[in-house]
């Protein structure tokens, strides 16, 4: 099921790379040589049942986890050894990180647009403000946010240094529909005028239908399906993903192993 | 799939990665951090205070006490007060690292700044700087009062003080740096480590008492240990009037080897951190 490695990209590394990537804890693969590149511009989906190994993918993405085998590249560099090459050109938004609770809206901002050294500043902070709704919660503390407010905080860190590629993990979980689909947009938006690459982990199906180009399924560390959101629903005979991640599901909870 | 287009608008609204200003740039991203940390809240400012200012009024008063009825207590008019404080910028400084680096955990913001451009040393710059800033807010209005309640000058101690305060707050980088690997690897399960580890020191260092006090087996560990030249020193000032210079050149010494070890075993532990994983269940 795992598409081969394109040999060449031209001059330029693919933004993502990963090849015979695997991970074991203790005795437990939680990723189990899985391989896939990404094209620059393109929004691939992480799909799997809890414990399916989207995390630790992201995270040996990130280089927050080195692999057992196998490599994770980004912009051509191996993230177990070289990841403060390209970190400043990736970012990543998660509803379970937070950014400092007592601090400002602005100052959180102020923080990480220096992290990431970002040029102009106060113009960059306002513009994101702007851009995000943030402009009248600029001077409030982020810890009084409502969790709407702090997903918009959240994003705007996470679009701060105009990332080529954006890790996203569950990016609107436990938001209302209204402020998940305003997410939506503004990362669609985003994705089209940067051509950037993004990476989205979530079990929001409807989610992934309207912003992948392409999905990858994983099942205990294993990639089980890698093709777009249409050619899946198509192959499973499915009306759509959500009936096709079910399918599959149960399928392994039959199998004695997916159950939750 | 999208339309690709080079990056080079994105880059260019970044700052240089590389080199000395861009280190500069994220270490005091990240003191910033801090600084509003400790601005945002004014009982956190006083907390600094609170326990240098316990400590100092207790000895000072134990003191004044003694000088009225024991002859060597009169004569060492100065020493608790003085130890009591040297004692005080070990522990505030190496808190003030450990601290720092757990309310990272505490916010659950250490995958933000993990993912980002910040390198290891620059995180260590910035925390070193921290405790730095924490000390003084906590021990100039202590020292002032000291010297308001008993008069006694920290710094009529000259230029021995600047030597006492180096290799202090140099040893309380090497444990910060070894707690807060323990905490990196093993998540907040050890945060006790990083509150409890510098008190093991209180009697080995011999703060109070000269190394002499010491049972024979245990004196060459404590000799073993910067602090106790420290205190050795002050001791020798205030008692004798003595040159501690010797004792504050074998205190050096000592540091540079702890403060090596000290960052070699916090890159030890980050890369075991990141080989089990825990990095990412930070804070669970």
């Amino acid at each position: 099921m795992q598409k081969p490695m394109p040999q060449s990209h031209g001059a330029l590394p693919p933004p993502v790379a990963v090849r015979e990537l695997r991970k074991v804890y203790r005795d437990i693969a939680a990723v189990d040589g899985i391989g896939f590149t990404l094209e620059s511009g393109s929004i691939t989906a992480l799909l799997g049942a809890n414990g399916a190994g989207k995390t630790t993918t992201i995270s040996m993405l990130m280089g927050l986890v080195i692999p057992t085998a196998g490599e994770a590249r980004v912009f051509g560099a191996d993230m177990a050894r070289e990841r403060h090459k390209v970190l400043h050109r990736m970012n990543f938004e998660s509803p379970y990180v937070d950014v400092p609770m007592r601090l400002t809206v602005r100052q959180n901002l102020e923080v990480f647009a220096r992290l990431y050294g970002v040029r102009n500043l106060k113009g960059r902070i306002a513009e994101t403000a702007e851009e995000f709704k943030l402009a009248d919660l600029l001077d409030r503390p982020y810890g009084k946010l409502s969790a709407g407010q702090k997903t918009r905080v959240s994003l705007a860190k996470a679009l701060l240094n105009e990332p080529e590629l954006l890790l996203l993990d569950e990016p609107t979980a436990s938001l209302d529909p209204d402020t998940a689909d305003w997410v939506r947009s503004k990362l669609e938006l985003y994705c089209r005028g940067h051509a950037a690459t993004v990476v989205l982990a979530s079990h929001n199906m409807a989610e992934v239908e309207r912003l992948a180009d392409r999905v990858i399924m994983l099942e205990k560390g294993r990639i089980i399906a890698d093709e777009t959101p249409a050619d899946l629903i198509k192959r499973f005979g499915r009306a759509n993903l959500e009936e096709v991640f079910l399918a599959i599901a149960r399928r392994g909870a039959e199998d004695g192993e997916g159950a939750p | 799939m999208r339309q690709a287009s080079p990056s080079s608008a994105a880059a260019s609204r970044l700052r240089e990665q590389n080199g000395l200003a861009a280190s500069t740039g994220r270490i005091f991203a990240l003191v910033l951090r801090y600084w509003y940390v400790i601005r945002s809240s004014w009982p956190r400012a006083a907390e600094l205070i609170y326990w240098p200012l316990v400590q100092m009024l207790m000895w000072g008063f134990l003191q004044t006490y003694l000088a009225q009825t024991a002859g060597f207590a009169a004569k060492a008019a100065g020493l608790f007060i003085g130890a009591v404080l040297l004692w005080d910028i070990l522990v505030r400084s190496q808190l003030g690292f450990s601290v720092a680096f757990l309310e990272e955990i505490w916010s659950r913001n250490l995958g933000h700044l993990m993912m980002s451009p910040l390198r290891p040393f620059e995180l260590i710059a910035a925390l070193m700087a921290v405790s730095l800033i924490k000390l003084l807010v906590a021990m100039i209005p202590v020292a002032l009062l000291a010297y308001v309640f008993f008069g006694f000058n920290v710094l009529s101690l000259g230029f021995a003080f600047a030597a006492f305060f180096a290799n202090l707050i140099i040893m309380s980088w090497s444990l910060g740096l070894v707690s807060t690997g323990v905490v990196l690897r093993w998540g907040l399960g050890a945060e006790s480590f990083a509150w409890l580890i510098v008190f093991i020191f209180l009697p080995i260092c011999c703060v109070y008492y000269p190394v002499a006090t010491l049972p024979p087996w245990l004196q060459p560990i404590a000799l073993a240990l910067p602090p106790t030249y420290v205190f050795e020193g002050l001791r020798a000032i205030v008692l004798e009037g003595a040159v501690v210079g010797h004792l504050m050149l074998k205190a050096l010494a000592l540091n540079v080897i702890y403060f090596a070890m000290g960052f070699g075993a916090f890159a030890y532990f980050l890369q075991s951190a990141r080989i089990h994983g825990t990095l990412v269940q930070m804070g669970e």
